[in-house]
Formats: C-alpha cells, sequence, structure tokens
C-alpha cells in the first residue's frame, strides 16, 4: 500500500470525503470555439475536434487546471480526471486515437498539480486525484442492431486493449485511484476491471479502485438489464474501495437505489448525482440547497461515504454539499460471512 | 462456520450439447431460436442457473458459445439467472466468460493437467469475476474412492485460496457421481464413496460448495424411468444430508423421497447405499415391476399430419404413432422407384433418429420398442411390393444371416427385438429364436442354418456369466462366428473383462440397436472384417489391461513363483539372425510421401469422437457426412504438409548384441559380449494365470546368457513432429482450433505410420530376419509379421522411467531431435520410441498388477530408491503405498 493509498483510507475511515463536480457543465460555460479545442497542437487536423472536452487537457491545461481548483476550493476532497472519454474507442470519433497515452497522462498531471497545490495549503485535509475510465462509446453485452441480437460492434478483449493504454496513462500521470465512473453496461466495467489489474500486475503495483455504475430509468435497473444488488455482485471481484452510482439520475430518484446497494456491499458506497432531472432545456436546475437536503438525509441515515455529483453540480453544489455532510459519520462497513453471490440480470445467492 | 443442510439449487441441463440430442441438433443446424426457447424453458421451469455446453466435435465450439450467450444477453427472461460455462476447452470457457455482464460459474477446471495450468486458469477467473467447479481429477486421473476425492478436493482447495487467493466461497467441488448397480462389484460403492466425499468436503473446507451430476448414478437402468427417479431421489436425499448443494439435476426424472413405494425405497437404498451384497441383484428381481408407471399419454396434436409423407414417416417412428403408418408408407411408396427405397430412405431416416435419441440418453427403451413397432408395420406393409419385384427383377440376395437369443435363465427380448428389426430392415436375415435359449441349442441352431454371426442377449445379472458360457462352449467346438454381445446389463468392459479371454473368434459388445447395422456391416464385409475384429480385440485387450490394473490384488503369485512360470523357449532349436549392422542409424529427413499410404485412419476418426472402422465409417448413415467432411480437410492438409514441408520427420534405429540375464536385457559394444553398454530393465506379469499360460515378460523373448546364444535387441525413435510449433502457433494466433487439432492428429497419425514403416524396413533390410515377408496393408495392421516392437510406458513394458536409457543409447536427442520432459513424455509429441525383438513367438501383453516382492527387486535392479519407482508405476500396483 502507497503513502496516498494509507492516507485515503484514514481519511475514509473518519469522516465522508466529498467528490467533485461536473467538468462537462464547467467546460461548457467557457463558450470555446474549434480552434480553442485545437490549440497549437492540433492546428492542421483534418476533422473537426470541437466538443472534445478531454483533448483540452493537452490544448488548454490552463482552463481544466482552473476548474480542478475551483472544486478543491469548494471543498472536494477526491477531483475527477477530465478523461471521461479518453479511450481509444471514444477518440476514435475525434480520430485521436494516437494520442491516448499522452492525454491521460495530461489529464492526470494536471489535476495531480492541482491536488497537490491543495494539500500543501490544507496538509490535515490531503486531495486525491482519481484517474476516470468512462464507459466509451460502445456496449459489449448490447447490439447495436435490433435485427441481428447476437451482433456486437466491441469485444471484450478490445475493450481490454483500450483501457490498458487509458490505464498505463492515468497511472504514469500520477493518480492516486482508478475510477471506473458511469458503467451502464457492466461487461464494459469488467473489462476495465480486467485491464486495470493487468496493469497493475505489469507495473508491479496497486491502487484502490472505485466503481460507480449508472441506473438509466425508472425501472430501476443499468442499460444493459442489472439491478442494484444484481451489479454490485458482478464486479465485486475487483475488491473496490468504493462502489456506487453516478449520473442519470437527480438525487431523488437515485436514493433508493444507492439504499439497496449499501444493504449489500461489504465497502464503501458513494454517490454523485445529476443536479436533479433535465428541464425541458436540457438543463439541470436543481438547486445546491436543493440537493444537498436530500444527501445530507442519506449521509445522517447512514447510507454514505462518498458524496459528489455529476451532471450540472457546480462549485456552489459542491460547497454546499460538503458543509451538509460535515461532521456526520460515514457509514460503518459491514462485514458478512462468506456466501456464493452470483448475478444474471438479477442477484443469486448460495447460502 | 455454520454447516449447510437441505439447500439444494437446481442447474438446468437442457442448453448443454453433450446432454440432450434435441440441443444439439437444433444447435448444429443453426437453428439458435430455438436453441433459446430450450433456455426459456428451463429457467421458466425453475432452472436457477443454466449450463451452457457446445463441446460438440463437429462445432466450432467457442462461436458458438459466444454466439448462444449473446443471444441469451438479448433474453432478459433467460439472462436474469446466472450462466453456468461448461466446456472441456478452456478456450471456450474464456471465450464464455467475455461474454457475460454477470458473475458466472465455470464448469470446469481441474488439476488434471498440473498445477500450473490449473493455477493460471484460476487466477484468469478470478480476474473475469466467476465462481468455478473444480473436478476431483489430478495427473493421476479422477478420483473414484472417498479419500481419493477428499485427497484431490483439499489439495485444491489450498492451492486456490493459498495460492491463487481465490475465494472459498466461490469454490464447487464437483466430486464425480458415477454408475451403481452395473453388476461389477467395483462399482457398488461409487455411490456411498461420493456421499462420504461430500461430508468430509463440507465438514472441513469451510464455504466451498459440492455439486454433481445426479443422473449418472442410475446409468445401468436406462429404459426403466421409474427405478432411476426412485435412484435419483434417494441419493438426491442423502447427499443433500451430507452436504451436496448444487446438482445438474433434470427436474423431470425426479420422484418426490416420501412418495417411493416402501420396498423400492429400500432395495435402491440398498443399492445407494451399499448396504448389502446382493444388493443390485434384489433391485433388478423387483425393477420391472416399476417400469410401466411412467406417465399418461398426452392427447396427440395432429400438427405434425401436415408434413410431406418422410416427415410424417419420421415423426411417427420417434413418436412411435401406428395409427397412420400404412396409409404414410403407402404414400411413400408412390413417391419412390422402388419400395425398398422407403425402407432405405425415409424410415431408416427415422429410425437413426431414434437411435441417436436412445443412444443420447433422450429416448428409453419402451418408447424405442414402439418405434420398433411402427418400423415393423411399415416393412411388413412394403414386404409384399419388395417380393413382387424380386419375381419381376433380380434377386436380392440378404446381406448375411445373423441368429439372435436371449441366453437361458432370462426373459427379456425387447432389446433384441430391437436390433432384430433394425436388422431386418437392413436386409439381414434374422433367425430369432426367441428367449430363455440354452446354449446348446444356440450351438446347433447356427450350424443347421450356417448363419454368418450370433447375437446374444440378456438383461439381468445372471445372463452375463450364460454369455460367458457361451463363449467358452463356441470356442471348445472351434467355431470362428461372430458373436454379438447386447442388451441393458452387459457392457463394454463386462465384454472385454470377462467374455472375451472365454473366445478367439470375432467377439463385439454392441451398445445399441443403432449400433447394430455398422457392427454386422464391418464383420461380415470381406475387404473389412480382419481389421475390425482384431481392431475390436485390441482395444479389449486394452480395456481388459486398465480393468486388471484397478483390481485390488488377489489372484497375484510372488515374483519368484512367476519367474518360475516364464514364458517357454525353446531355445536349442533357435538360432537369432544377427542384424545387417550394429550400432545407429539415422535417419535426418525422412521422405514424408512414404508414409502416407500406411496410415492407420480408425484411431484418427476416434480422436475426432468419431465412433467406427475406416473406410466404413464415411459411408456410416450417422457420422458418415461428418466423418466424409472430416477426411476431406484431412487428405488436403496431408498433401500440404508433405508438398510444402510443413513437418519433417527424423528417425535413429539401433541394434546391439543383447542377452537376458533373469527379467533384464543386457547389451553389449560388440559381441564378445563382455562389455555391458547398458541394461534394460522389464516387468513381469504376477496375476495368478490358468495351466497352461505363463507369467510373462519382454525378456523371455531375449536368449538368456547361459544358453550362450548370441542374441540381439534394437531400439528406435522417431518423430513427424519437427516444425509443428510454428504451425500450430499460426493456426491458435487466428484461433483455428480446427486446423490445430486437425494438424496435431494428422502428425500423430503420420508417426505412427513412421513407426509401423521402419519396422517393416528393420524386419526386411536393416536387421533383415524376414527379407521374403510381403504382406498388404492388411496383414501389417493385423500385425501378422514376425516381431515386435513394445514401447517403454506401454503395457508390457509400462515402467516410463527405462526411457532415458533407451535415448541415450540412441542418442536420440540429437539424432531424431527428440527430447524427453521431466514426467518421460517425448517433444515433439508426435513421436514414437521402442525396442525392437525378433524372436517368432515375441508377443504382446498387458503387465497388469504388480506384488511389492518385485517392486522391491525390480527398485534394487535399477539402483533407484522404492518410493521413486512406486510412484512411476502407481498404476500397477497391486498393494497400496505408503
Amino acid at each position: 500500500m502507497t503513502d496516498r493509498t494509507a492516507l485515503l483510507k484514514r481519511a475514509m475511515a473518519s469522516r465522508i470525503l466529498v467528490l467533485d463536480g461536473a467538468m462537462g457543465t464547467m467546460i461548457q460555460s467557457f463558450k470555446l470555439g474549434e480552434e480553442d479545442f485545437r490549440g497549437d497542437l492540433f492546428k492542421s487536423k483534418a476533422k473537426d475536434i470541437k466538443g472534445n472536452n478531454d483533448i483540452l487537457a493537452m490544448t488548454k491545461p490552463e482552463l481544466i487546471y482552473e476548474i480542478h481548483k475551483k472544486f478543491l476550493e469548494a471543498g472536494a476532497d477526491i477531483i475527477e480526471t477530465n478523461s471521461f472519454n479518453a479511450t481509444s474507442i471514444s477518440q476514435a470519433d475525434y480520430e485521436m486515437e494516437d494520442v491516448i497515452y499522452d492525454l491521460n497522462v495530461a489529464c492526470a498531471k494536471v489535476a495531480r498539480k492541482a491536488a497537490d497545490e491543495f494539500t500543501a495549503k490544507t496538509p490535515d485535509k490531503p486531495r486525491f486525484v482519481a484517474g476516470v475510465l468512462g464507459p466509451t462509446s460502445r456496449t459489449a453485452s448490447l447490439s447495436p442492431d435490433v435485427n441481428d441480437p447476437a451482433f456486437r460492434n466491441i469485444s471484450f478483449d478490445e475493450l481490454v486493449e483500450s483501457y490498458k493504454e487509458a490505464t498505463r496513462g492515468l497511472i504514469d500521470g500520477g493518480v492516486d485511484i482508478i475510477l471506473i465512473e458511469t458503467i451502464f453496461d457492466t461487461l464494459n466495467a469488467k473489462a476495465a476491471i480486467f485491464a486495470v489489474q493487468l496493469v497493475f500486475e505489469e507495473k508491479n503495483m496497486d491502487l484502490p479502485i472505485m466503481i460507480s455504475g449508472t441506473i438509466t430509468d425508472a425501472s430501476g435497473r443499468t442499460l444493459s438489464g442489472q439491478t442494484a444488488e444484481a451489479f454490485w455482485y458482478s464486479v465485486r471481484h475487483a475488491n473496490p474501495i468504493s462502489v456506487g452510482f453516478n449520473c442519470a439520475l437527480g438525487a431523488k430518484e437515485l436514493r433508493r437505489h444507492v439504499v439497496a446497494l449499501s444493504k449489500v456491499a461489504d465497502t464503501a458506497v458513494s454517490a454523485h448525482p445529476n443536479a436533479g432531472l433535465p428541464n425541458e432545456m436540457g438543463e439541470y436546475d436543481e438547486s445546491p440547497e436543493e440537493m444537498t437536503a436530500q444527501l445530507k438525509e442519506w449521509a445522517e441515515s447512514g447510507y454514505l461515504n462518498i458524496v459528489g455529483g455529476c451532471c450540472g453540480t457546480r462549485p456552489d453544489h459542491i460547497k454546499a454539499i460538503a458543509a451538509g455532510v460535515a461532521g456526520i459519520k460515514p457509514r460503518k462497513i459491514p462485514h458478512f460471512e462468506p456466501h456464493m453471490r452470483l448475478s444474471g440480470l438479477e442477484p443469486f445467492k448460495v447460502i | 462456520m455454520t454447516k449447510r443442510q437441505g439447500i439444494f439449487i437446481n442447474i438446468g441441463e437442457r442448453t448443454n450439447v453433450t446432454g440432450s440430442a434435441k440441443f444439439k441438433k437444433l444447435i448444429l443446424n443453426g437453428e439458435f431460436d430455438a436453441a433459446l426457447e430450450v433456455a426459456l424453458q428451463q429457467v421458466e421451469a425453475g432452472a436457477q442457473i443454466i449450463d451452457v455446453n457446445m463441446d460438440e466435435a463437429m462445432l466450432d465450439s467457442e462461436a458458438a458459445m459466444v454466439k448462444f450467450l449473446n443471444l441469451i444477453a438479448s433474453e432478459p427472461e433467460i439472462s436474469r439467472v446466472p450462466i453456468m460455462i461448461d466446456s472441456s476447452k478452456w478456450s471456450v470457457i474464456e471465450a464464455g466468460l467475455k461474454c457475460v455482464q454477470g458473475k458466472a460459474i465455470v464448469n470446469s477446471i481441474s488439476l488434471k493437467e498440473g498445477e500450473d495450468i490449473f493455477i493460471r486458469q484460476a487466477k484468469l477467473i478470478k480476474r473475469y469475476g466467476a465462481a468455478t467447479v473444480v473436478m476431483a481429477f489430478d495427473e493421476n486421473g479422477q478420483a473414484d474412492t472417498l479419500d481419493r476425492k477428499y485427497e484431490i478436493c483439499e489439495r485444491s482447495y489450498k492451492i486456490l485460496t493459498g495460492k491463487v487467493g481465490f475465494p472459498p466461497e466461490d469454490i464447487i467441488f464437483d466430486p464425480n457421481i458415477f454408475a451403481v448397480a452395473t453388476g461389477i462389484e467395483e462399482h457398488n460403492n461409487y455411490g456411498v464413496d461420493f456421499i462420504e466425499a461430500t461430508r468430509k468436503i463440507t465438514d472441513n473446507l469451510p464455504y466451498c460448495h459440492v455439486s454433481g451430476g445426479v443422473s449418472n448414478v442410475s446409468f445401468s437402468f436406462r429404459g426403466n424411468n421409474p427405478v432411476r427417479e426412485a435412484m435419483h431421489s434417494v441419493f438426491l436425499y442423502h447427499a443433500i444430508q451430507a452436504g451436496m448443494d448444487m446438482g445438474i439435476v433434470n427436474a423431470g426424472m425426479m420422484t418426490v423421497y416420501s412418495e417411493i413405494p416402501n420396498e423400492l425405497r429400500e432395495r435402491v437404498e440398498d443399492v445407494i447405499l451399499n448396504r448389502r451384497s446382493d444388493a443390485t441383484d434384489r433391485l433388478l428381481e423387483i425393477a420391472e415391476k416399476y417400469k410401466g408407471e411412467a406417465g399418461e399419454e398426452k392427447k396427440e396434436d395432429l400438427e405434425w399430419r401436415k408434413g410431406t409423407a418422410e416427415e410424417r414417416l419420421s415423426h411417427a417412428l420417434v413418436k412411435g404413432i401406428t395409427a397412420f403408418i400404412e396409409a404414410d408408407t403407402e404414400e411413400a411408396r408412390q413417391k419412390f422407384d422402388r419400395p425398398l427405397e422407403v425402407i432405405e430412405g425415409p424410415l431408416m431416416a427415422g429410425m437413426n433418429i431414434v437411435g441417436d435419441l436412445f443412444g443420447s440418453g433422450q429416448m428409453f427403451l419402451p418408447q424405442v420398442v414402439k418405434s420398433a413397432r411402427v418400423m415393423k408395420q411399415a416393412v411388413a406393409y412394403l414386404l409384399p411390393f419388395i417380393e413382387a419385384e424380386k419375381v419381376e427383377g433380380e434377386t436380392s440376395s440378404s446381406n448375411g444371416k445373423i441368429l439372435m437369443a436371449t441366453v437361458k435363465g432370462d426373459v427379456h427380448d425387447i432389446g433384441k427385438n430391437i436390433v432384430g428389426v433394425v436388422l431386418q430392415c437392413n436386409n439381414y436375415e434374422v433367425i430369432d429364436m426367441g428367449v430363455m435359449v440354452p446354449c446348446e441349442d444356440i450351438l446347433q441352431k447356427a450350424k443347421d442354418e450356417n448363419v454368418d454371426m450370433i447375437g446374444l442377449s440378456g438383461l439381468i445379472t445372471p445372463s452375463l456369466e450364460e454369455m460367458c458360457t457361451v463363449a467358452a462352449e463356441m470356442e471348445r467346438l472351434d467355431m470362428k462366428l461372430p458373436l454379438l454381445i447386447g442388451g441393458a446389463t452387459t457392457s463394454k468392459v463386462h465384454t472385454a473383462v470377462k467374455i472375451a479371454p472365454n473366445y478367439s473368434g470375432p467377439l463385439v459388445y454392441v451398445l445399441d440397436a443403432s449400433r447394430a447395422v455398422g457392427v454386422a456391416g464391418s464383420l461380415l464385409n470381406e475387404t473389412t472384417k480382419d481389421k475390425f475384429s482384431s481392431d475390436v480385440a485390441k482395444e479389449y485387450l486394452d480395456i481388459r489391461t486398465k480393468y486388471e490394473n484397478r483390481d485390488k490384488k488377489d489372484n497375484q503369485v510372488t515374483i519368484a513363483e512367476a519367474r518360475e512360470n516364464h514364458f517357454k523357449i525353446d531355445w536349442n532349436s533357435y538360432v537369432p539372425e544377427k542384424p545387417n549392422f550394429t550400432g545407429l542409424k539415422t535417419f535426418v529427413d525422412y521422405d514424408l510421401s512414404d508414409l502416407v499410404n500406411t496410415i492407420d485412419w480408425t484411431p484418427f476418426f476416434r480422436t475426432w469422437e468419431l465412433a467406427g472402422t475406416y473406410p466404413q465409417i464415411l459411408t456410416d448413415k450417422v457420422v458418415g457426412k461428418s466423418a466424409s467432411d472430416l477426411f476431406k480437410d484431412a487428405q488436403n492438409m496431408l498433401q500440404k504438409i508433405v508438398d510444402e514441408k510443413w513437418l519433417k520427420a527424423k528417425a535413429v534405429i539401433g541394434f546391439w548384441p543383447a542377452n537376458a540375464v533373469g527379467d533384464d536385457v543386457e547389451l553389449y559394444s560388440d559381441d564378445k559380449r563382455s562389455d555391458t553398454i547398458e541394461t534394460i530393465h522389464f516387468l513381469r506379469q504376477q496375476m495368478k494365470k490358468r495351466s497352461g499360460k505363463s507369467n510373462m515378460c519382454l525378456a523371455d523373448f531375449i536368449a538368456p546368457r547361459e544358453t550362450g546364444i548370441h542374441d540381439y535387441m534394437g531400439g528406435f525413435a522417431v518423430t513427424a513432429g519437427i516444425g509443428i510449433e510454428e504451425k500450430l502457433a499460426l493456426f491458435k494466433g487466428t484461433h483455428d482450433d480446427y486446423n490445430d487439432i486437425l494438424l496435431k492428429a494428422l502428425a500423430d497419425r503420420l508417426a505412427e505410420s513412421f513407426a509401423e514403416h521402419m519396422h517393416l524396413r528393420v524386419r526386411k533390410e536393416f536387421w533383415g530376419y524376414a527379407r521374403d515377408e510381403n504382406f498388404d496393408n492388411q496383414d501389417l495392421i493385423k500385425e501378422r509379421f514376425r516381431g515386435i516392437r513394445p514401447a517403454p510406458g506401454y503395457p508390457a513394458c509400462p515402467d516410463h522411467t527405462e526411457k532415458p536409457a533407451l535415448f541415450s543409447l540412441l542418442n536420440a536427442r540429437q539424432n531424431a531431435g527428440i527430447e524427453l520432459t521431466d514426467s518421460m513424455a517425448m517433444l515433439p509429441a508426435s513421436s514414437v520410441s521402442g525396442y525392437y525383438m525378433a524372436h517368432p513367438e515375441s508377443q504382446f501383453f498387458g503387465i497388469g498388477k504388480i506384488s511389492k516382492d518385485q517392486v522391491e527387486d525390480y527398485a534394487k535392479r535399477k539402483d533407484m530408491d522404492l518410493a521413486t519407482v512406486e510412484r512411476w508405476l502407481a498404476p500397477n500396483l497391486a498393494y497400496v503405498r505408503k
């Protein structure tokens, strides 16, 4: 265990840790143009790259650094790298597959720099960098062709390769945690876990893994159809430092799934919901106060170890959440007798 | 730890090509929608986990596994339950693991191929996030006793929880359920062994689970579902109490324990728990009584009447419906040019389906009898037309005349009747003597009618003894007729072990009616009959050797007595030929095209699990198509192997002056015979022999030193596998398992052919003791020639540790490019090595079990410590080693 991992575990034992908010929301507010995304580095690139937020870590690192700083100032203990789409699979849309490693290193470094500055300022509140592995733009257990349900446009092996490359960059750039998030297809997440463990083995090291799935709609299932509990049994072998849900729903809709998870997970539970559901204009408009009121109640009920925000959450949301959960005891991690836990779309316990 | 008891998880077994003929057919035909339907039915019927298995030689198993699992993923009603990914091939398992988002179970891994592979696979399973079944199987084979079962499970558990860090709650042990009440005494305790192993595992290995394939236990009562169902519930009743908590069970093949009639339950319990020595016989006594109790016929759905005449015939045969048979047969007759074609075409096609379903356990004897009845009616309807045609045209002679009888003391004839019907439909003349036929009547009738072969049938255990009597009587009367053995309690093992030693003529066990035609055809065809019977005889010898090796140490003689009873050769009348050279001769790049024609293809098909003899197998009704396709691919690849020099064949042979000293053979540097360069150590049979039979040892075929006779012995090592690794790597790289296996199988065949070819050249030119030998390939395969080439590690000289001496004599590594691994395996794998012995009376035999007195003496002779020798000879030990 590295010193920083020990530090993280100590912090988790003593308080509820706060994650940052929405990087994408923040970037959008700067209303950047094509040339901003290209910078000097990709000036002559044929394909337009406007909207490729991840690339900004290379072409406008000072902007990303500023956003990280704002969330750290708001009170985030853990900031997430700007690498949600920084895999070869997602970057293929921008024909950026050849810079994946460098991109992930850049994402990690800029976050590292911001976090280290704040740790230096407040040594009793160390800040951590979570290297983000996003879901990619493809799904390994769903067919994109309704007429050919056996078809897949991505394989497990391709995902593993893609995730390995990104993971190497994140680790070499200095992250403290690997965060596999916004999982809507658990098979993609399993490929990410597989890849991360391979890279750990290759580098003869180990970092804590955080896992966060997404419940996409009112059915209470992941996009690939699993219940919260089945999802947990599918990823439990990663031995993650936390498991939770993020995105898609607001706190109100997400609550029952986080509760379900907190009952069965023998690890920390995290939640970073959106700022409500999008309104008619596609905007998230839940106020910091509204959001905090709900999350505070979860924390008081003993469901939370890590909390933050996803789409639509700004520094003032994080600031309110951090203040709201301050002083509330983190959820006590339960210990269960070992029993076989299997899953399909639904959980299956062998007692 | 809390003791688990009474919980039982039912794993659905119908989506398994090895267990369900229906599912297999759907998959082979690419009918995945219907296959999904099977999976759905299982889940709806309450399966909590579904087992998916695609292990079928004619299938790209990996692709089928991936496709089926992908399809399941799109069916929420199926994919809500966990999947058990079932394959004996790791590559298929891994392909499956890459398709499931849930937490699955792998079925299975084991220590079969050693600890390294086991650990590697377990680590991967953990990383893929699955649980796993671990078979009680290790480097020495499958565990059958309580001690072995537990010992292997405990070792696996320690490796998994220790070295791999595998969660113990994710381990499911399968300690092997085997059939009981088979009539073979050694099987009687299998039920108890499993139950007790389960108890010991649950008591001592915390958090793990125990599972097994329950239907195996009742296999000997195939055809009698009420008894089987009772056996399953009794077995589970006790196994679950002992801690078994999962199992592959066909829910339709179970009764409620408490609802089994008392008499039946008591006798089944006697069998399962091995409570009395006559348990099997007592269950058989009453088994018939319960047979008829199976479920009632359902109201018939007439949808099938809409098919073509051929489809309707096939349906009627499979379902045993006679209502429309004459009309349908007439319709079919008008469609075909000749009435016989109706039998050979749609009717036989239907019977083949019945045979397949029966062979895979999907149909049971009573149903098959109904099918046979339908067949008989159809044939009866056609016979007048066939007769009429004969009068008009050519006279068609029958394929052969077969006498069939159920032996004395037995009244069961259903199976025999089916065989009779099927044979008649294939134009054999069948003389059926009925049931309870005394031996002398059978043999008298056989002579009077001048039949071509005799088929014996029987169901109850004493019939097995009576069959031995008939066989012995045929031997006494010097009859040479082929003898076929069949019936529910008969088995290949029983035929090989108990019946075969009584009769030197062709003897074949026939598994079921679907095989009868193939067997009869092979035995009566002039060009194939010799090879077929000798292949079968060889196979039976092999089974017998294996069986005897399992035997406990009864009937052993001391090594002194065994040596006294050695194989006697009149050395005074024998003048050994001197080989044309002594020392070594090497062949660096042997022309592969010389080896192609002498390939023995039958074992090639066996490798692919296609049963049958070459070349008949190519036209076999069931596997003919598959076999022909495979054969074509093999021929194409063989052409490339030769033309493009994919493989290189190398060999080294040598001859040395030699004399026997006791059970050893000394090899000398020259004919002065004073300088011993190597001593080859042989073992001697120690089983009690009937008078006139010797306790054999290979040293008996070499002239003893005290005779003063100048005898010789040779050695060889050949390979056809040089260069194979590069090619295999190419296939592996493209995940082309089919060609990977094909190439390995062909290289093996070429190596065997090379060994055979080299032996021929040795006999005719290098040693030259049979210059005038001129046999055709059939004779060669039958091994009619003089001299033998026994190989260390095989039944006549089972000690693998004699290989290093042979290899050093031949300098085989340098001269033939063959290496020996630590476990004495040859690399490349497609290699053969052994000794040459020339005496006309030299012959093959199996050593069987040997006692401690010989092993101690052998260890002294070899200057090895006893424990090491015992370890290598473990399968041959007649005693329990410390």
